[in-house]
Order: structure tokens, then C-alpha cells, then sequence
């Protein structure tokens, strides 16, 4: 089975379920008495789109990059350097942001897609340790403390102003929709099927006449450019970026989003991104020390649940 | 900029590599024989660290801490790689690499549980706690001489067992062939024990030697970790030699860049610009070196031979 939008299967009633429940939360939660919910529901689709964008190089791709987070923080921080100096207009902040993360994608994929395997994961590793020592080492940018963003991103529409909380919500709603849209066309495009074959056997897909380099580096910068809108997003909503929203924690925490939701789906993402801030959430009620129960949760998805979520709801329905 | 600074920041640099190193090594050897990613490394570092501060705390003896951490970090890694990691080698590398990362996150908390979140200072006894003056006036901190030392040592050790050993050679049998190694008769699990032991052993040393000069703290693993896969991926995975030659470069870059960067762009720049892109270059210059090595030798400077 493809992974798409089959109206039969039961991971597009999941992904319908969850976006409704997305949908509502602004006026579910409020409702049952928790208006917090709202704030961590934003943020759990903000980190979908990220997860989603991993997953097309991750997933599709066999590409595991544990370095991805270096895209947040510089579609982020392309927000927050551009605010500092007075530029509030989105149409100018956007645009920018993606154009940076689309060159630095560019540059770090052309790098590190020359290798392949545990090369890989750890190129892409020490390519984004260095754009996080960078912000580090920024002073005139708030160094560790981070850079407070003063005003959200200006569209110059006053009905449409992201001050409002419930634009904000909704706007980070329609990317997340947008985003597995694009997703659903792209994994099912004879491109996404050329990375895919490249996951399976780049030998093959070489011999077959594919030039699978071009591909794949198309794939990473696509990816490097939706992680970096969920980056401008994020910088959007929490008012703020600091360095530790590219730390090498943040990739590993993406890759367990997207391993646990369950890898090469289409939903995956977002249902990992969901159970992985919600379960956070209720541990760090419980403990300070909530990591001594999640790291040894998360080496047991590893160890006995590969298909993630996904995968354990829809048994018998075959992945690919 | 006179001579003697550029000495002392040298040695610092130098020394830096064999801290280096002694992380690098054990990465490697994990890698090139088990063929696994170990993200724990990094914790193995921290813990050796936390031991030995205990331990030299306790007996009151900064050598004494050092000794008994030997076993107790033999026993640590024999353990976690006996009940976690074993498991794991036949997996493929993102499972490797995401339960060690779940097993990072562990140990910190059990870390911060065990001996609180502010971490330990490790006293220095006084015979290590001088300077000496080495010649033409450049004075160097007794310690650091010391780190160097131990550190070519374990070097000179390492390789010695490696290469001129019974079990040497069964590591190198089982780096390059780990099947044919098992039907010649090797105990190849054994062996996995035996070598993720003297990692463990090497990752703890490192962690403990660098304590007096950083202090002892949570978390304090994974820096050094990264820079020491840097390290592995610029001197070939696998590869103990290529690990130290490119563990010094990488020591000896970053410090040298650090001190020297803002005076030599001076040449190029402004006084303002210098002081402001200094900083943030050489913090990024292994990072460039290691995008140049792997752009014209994608397997590093020595890849083991016969894989």
C-alpha cells in the first residue's frame, strides 16, 4: 500500500481524527477547563511540522540526519535577527528566513549526502553543532540567553495579526495541513519515488539512470525549508529563540518523534510529535528527574516497537 | 602576540588532543569492532569523572581517585553493555543511535539524583599543583604537563595492545572479519565485552583528567563527545592512528584558533569586525576542517583496511 490518503485505510481516518482534534482544541480545551492545552497544542504542531519534514529525508529518504534542528533555529533566528534590527514585515521576514534555510540546506546537504550511513548521522551532526556554537558565540544576539522577540511578524492586514492568539493558533493550523499536503503530493510524485527507490537501492536506482545525488539533495534542502517554517513559526508563537532550540538534544528528540509515530508514514510525525510533548508533560507533573523514566521508554520503542504508533494501530494493514 | 604565548596556548592544544583522543579512541574501537554508534560515550565520560571526584574525595588522594575509578568504570561499562547495548548490535544505526540517546538522557537524571545538580570540584593535590618553568622563560602548570604525559602513554599503551598483543589481534581479526573471527573459534561476545570495557575505561580517564581544569558536572559528556565523533569521521572510523593524528590536529586547531583567530584577521580586518568574527570562526574551524577533509576523502584521513 502507498502511503496516501486512501479514504479505506486506517491511518487516513487517523490523520482526519487528529487534525479535527486539532481543529477544535482552541474551544475543546477551554471547554474541559484546561485553556493551557491550547499553548501545547500549538506547540505540538509546530514540532509535527518539523518531525513531518524530517521524516521525508528519515523516513522516505533513509537519510537520518541528526542534525535537523539546526533548521528551527535558523528559521528562528532568521525571525529574531531580522526583529532586533526593526524589520517586522513578514513579507520581507519570511521569505528570508526560507531563503536562508534553503542556502544552508543547500550547503550542508551538498556536504554531507557525499556519505553515506554513520558518516551521515554524524556530519549532519557536527554541521549543526556549529551553526549552535555560532548562535552561541553571537553576543550581539543574546549569546546563551537567547533573543527576545518583541513583536510577532507583521502582515500588514488588520484582521489578520498574529498578536491574536487565535490567529497564531490557526495560522501554525493551516501550515500543518499545508505541510502534510505537500507531503502526501511529495512522497507520491515519481520525485518522492525516486528517493524512496534511493532509501531501498541507490545502487539500482543509479544504474536505472537516475542521477540519485541530484534527488536526494533536493530532498534535504525541501526538509531543511519546512523544518526552518516550522523555526519561524516557533520563533512566532514563543516570542523568543535561544541556541538551545538547535542543541543536538532537539535532533535526537526529533528523530524519537518520528520513530515513534512510526517512520515512512504519512500521520507518523504528527502522532509522534503528540504522544512525545503530552507524555513530557504528564512525567514532568510527576518528577523533576522525568528523563529517568523517558530515556529507558524511549530505548524501549526502540527495542520493541519499530512501527511506532502507526504502525501498532494499523497491524495488518502493511507499511509500503 | 609573543613566543611564550604561543607555546603555552600550543601545549593547551595538544593537551585538548589527548583528552581528545582518549574519548576518540574508545568511540572508535566501538565503532570499527561492534560497528555500533555509542551516543553513551559521553556519559561513560561524565560518570569516570563523577567516580573518580568521589573516590578522590573519599580516600582524600587525587591519585587514589584515579586508581579505583579504573575498576569501577571496567565494572560500569561491562554492565551497561552486558544489560543495554548488547541487544543493539544487531540493529541498524538510527536504533543504535536513538537508544543510547534515551540512555543519556538516563543518566543524567540518575547523575543529578546521585550527587545533585551542581556537580563536584575535584582538589588538586599540591605536588600536581605547581608550575614549572620549561625554558626561555614560558611557564606551564605542572597538571597539564601531566595530562599530556598520561595521555601519550595510554597512546603508546593502546597501540601496544593492539598491535603486539593475543587480544590485540583478536580485535583487529574481529574489526575486519567479525564472522570469519567467530568460525576460526574467537569468542566474539567476549571480546565485545572486553573491548567496550577498555572504552569505557578510556571514556572515564578522560572525563577524570580534564575534571580539575573544568569541574565535574551534568551533562559535562556531551560536548566533548561531538567534537570526539568529529574527531573518529576526520581520522576514519576504526582507525585508533587516525584518531590521534586528527584528535591532536583537532585539539591544536580550536585552541590555537581560539587565542590566535581575532590577531591573524586583524591582517584581513578591521579591529571591530576581527573581534567580533573571531570568536564566532574559531569556534566553528573543526567544523570547517572536518567538511574539507570529508569533501575530498568522504572515508577520513586513515579508513581501516579491509572494510
Amino acid at each position: 500500500m502507498i502511503a496516501g490518503i486512501n479514504m479505506k485505510s486506517a491511518t487516513s481516518w487517523m490523520t482526519l481524527g487528529v487534525l479535527v482534534m486539532f481543529a477544535v482544541m482552541p474551544f475543546l480545551a477551554p471547554a474541559l477547563g484546561e485553556p493551557f492545552y491550547v499553548k501545547v497544542f500549538a506547540r505540538v504542531m509546530i514540532w509535527s511540522i518539523a518531525a513531518i519534514s524530517l521524516n521525508l529525508i528519515m523516513g522516505y529518504g533513509g537519510m537520518i540526519s541528526f542534525g535537523h534542528a539546526v533548521f528551527l533555529g535558523i528559521g528562528g533566528y532568521s525571525i529574531g535577527i531580522a526583529s532586533t534590527h526593526g524589520l517586522d514585515n513578514a513579507w520581507i521576514q519570511w521569505p528570508l528566513a526560507i531563503g536562508v534555510c534553503a542556502v544552508v540546506g543547500l550547503i550542508f546537504g551538498f556536504i554531507s549526502l557525499r556519505t553515506r550511513g554513520v558518516y551521515f548521522i554524524m556530519i549532519t551532526l557536527a554541521l549543526a553543532q556549529m551553526i549552535f556554537f555560532l548562535s552561541v558565540s553571537a553576543e550581539q544576539y543574546g549569546s546563551d540567553d537567547g533573543l527576545n522577540i518583541w513583536q510577532r511578524s507583521e502582515f500588514g492586514v488588520a484582521w489578520f495579526d498574529l498578536e491574536n492568539a487565535l490567529t497564531m493558533y490557526y495560522v501554525i493550523f493551516a501550515f500543518l495541513v499545508a505541510a502534510l499536503f505537500a507531503m502526501w503530493r511529495i512522497v507520491n510524485s515519481r520525485f518522492g519515488l525516486v528517493v524512496r527507490g534511493s532509501r531501498s537501492n541507490d545502487l539500482r536506482m543509479q544504474a536505472v539512470g537516475f542521477p540519485t545525488y541530484r534527488y536526494r539533495l533536493t530532498a534535504f534542502v525541501i526538509a531543511g525549508v519546512m523544518c526552518g517554517i516550522a523555526g519561524i513559526l516557533q520563533a512566532n508563537f514563543e516570542k523568543f529563540v535561544s541556541p538551545d532550540m538547535m542543541n543536538w538534544p532537539v535532533s535526537g528528540e526529533l528523530i524519537f518523534m518520528v520513530v515513534l509515530g512510526g517512520m515512512g508514514t504519512l500521520i507518523g510525525p504528527v502522532v509522534g510529535a503528540l504522544v512525545f510533548l503530552l507524555l513530557s508533560e504528564i512525567l514532568k507533573d510527576i518528577t523533576e528527574h522525568w528523563h529517568i523514566i523517558f530515556g529507558p521508554f524511549l530505548v524501549l520503542v526502540v527495542l520493541f516497537a519499530r512501527g511506532g504508533v502507526v504502525g501498532l494501530l494499523t497491524t495488518g494493514v502493511s507499511r509500503e | 602576540m609573543d613566543v611564550s604565548l604561543v607555546v603555552e596556548q600550543f601545549l593547551n592544544g595538544f593537551q585538548l588532543g589527548i583528552i581528545l583522543f582518549l574519548m576518540a579512541a574508545g568511540l572508535t574501537l566501538v565503532f570499527g569492532i561492534l560497528d555500533m554508534v555509542n551516543l553513551a560515550h559521553g556519559s561513560l565520560y561524565m560518570i569516570g569523572a563523577f567516580y573518580g571526584a568521589t573516590f578522590a574525595v573519599w580516600t582524600d588522594s587525587f591519585i587514589l581517585g584515579v586508581v579505583l575509578m579504573v575498576p569501577a568504570m571496567l565494572v560500569t561499562g561491562i554492565v551497561i553493555e552486558r544489560i543495554a547495548l548488547r541487544t543493539l548490535y544487531a540493529r541498524d544505526h538510527l536504533d543504535q543511535v536513538l537508544a543510547t540517546f534515551g540512555l543519556i538522557l538516563f543518566f543524567n537524571a540518575l547523575t543529578r539524583i546521585i550527587w545533585g545538580p551542581e556537580g563536584v570540584v575535584v582538589p588538586l593535590p599540591d605536588f600536581l599543583n605547581g608550575s614549572v618553568d620549561l625554558a626561555f622563560g614560558i611557564v606551564y602548570p605542572v597538571f597539564r604537563i601531566t595530562i599530556i604525559g598520561v595521555g601519550l602513554a595510554v597512546a603508546l599503551g593502546l597501540w601496544l595492545l593492539v598491535s603486539h598483543t593475543r587480544i590485540g589481534m583478536l580485535i583487529r581479526a574481529g574489526a575486519s572479519n567479525r564472522t570469519m573471527a567467530g568460525a576460526l573459534g574467537v569468542n566474539i561476545p567476549m571480546l565485545f565485552t572486553i573491548v567496550f570495557g577498555i572504552g569505557a575505561v578510556l571514556a572515564g580517564l578522560a572525563g577524570l583528567i580534564f575534571a580539575p581544569i573544568q569541574t565535574v558536572f551534568v551533562g559535562m559528556g556531551e560536548d566533548v563527545l561531538i567534537i570526539a565523533f568529529v574527531v573518529i569521521v576526520i581520522g576514519g572510523i576504526g582507525s585508533i592512528r587516525g584518531a590521534f593524528i586528527a584528535a591532536i590536529l583537532a585539539g591544536l586547531i580550536d585552541t590555537m584558533g581560539r587565542s590566535f583567530l581575532d590577531v591573524l584577521l586583524l591582517v584581513f580586518l578591521s579591529p571591530n569586525a576581527a573581534e567580533s568574527a573571531g570568536p564566532a570562526l574559531s569556534s566553528m574551524l573543526i567544523y570547517i576542517l572536518m567538511a574539507a577533509i570529508l569533501f575530498f576523502r568522504p572515508q577520513g584521513l586513515f579508513p581501516p583496511k579491509g572494510r
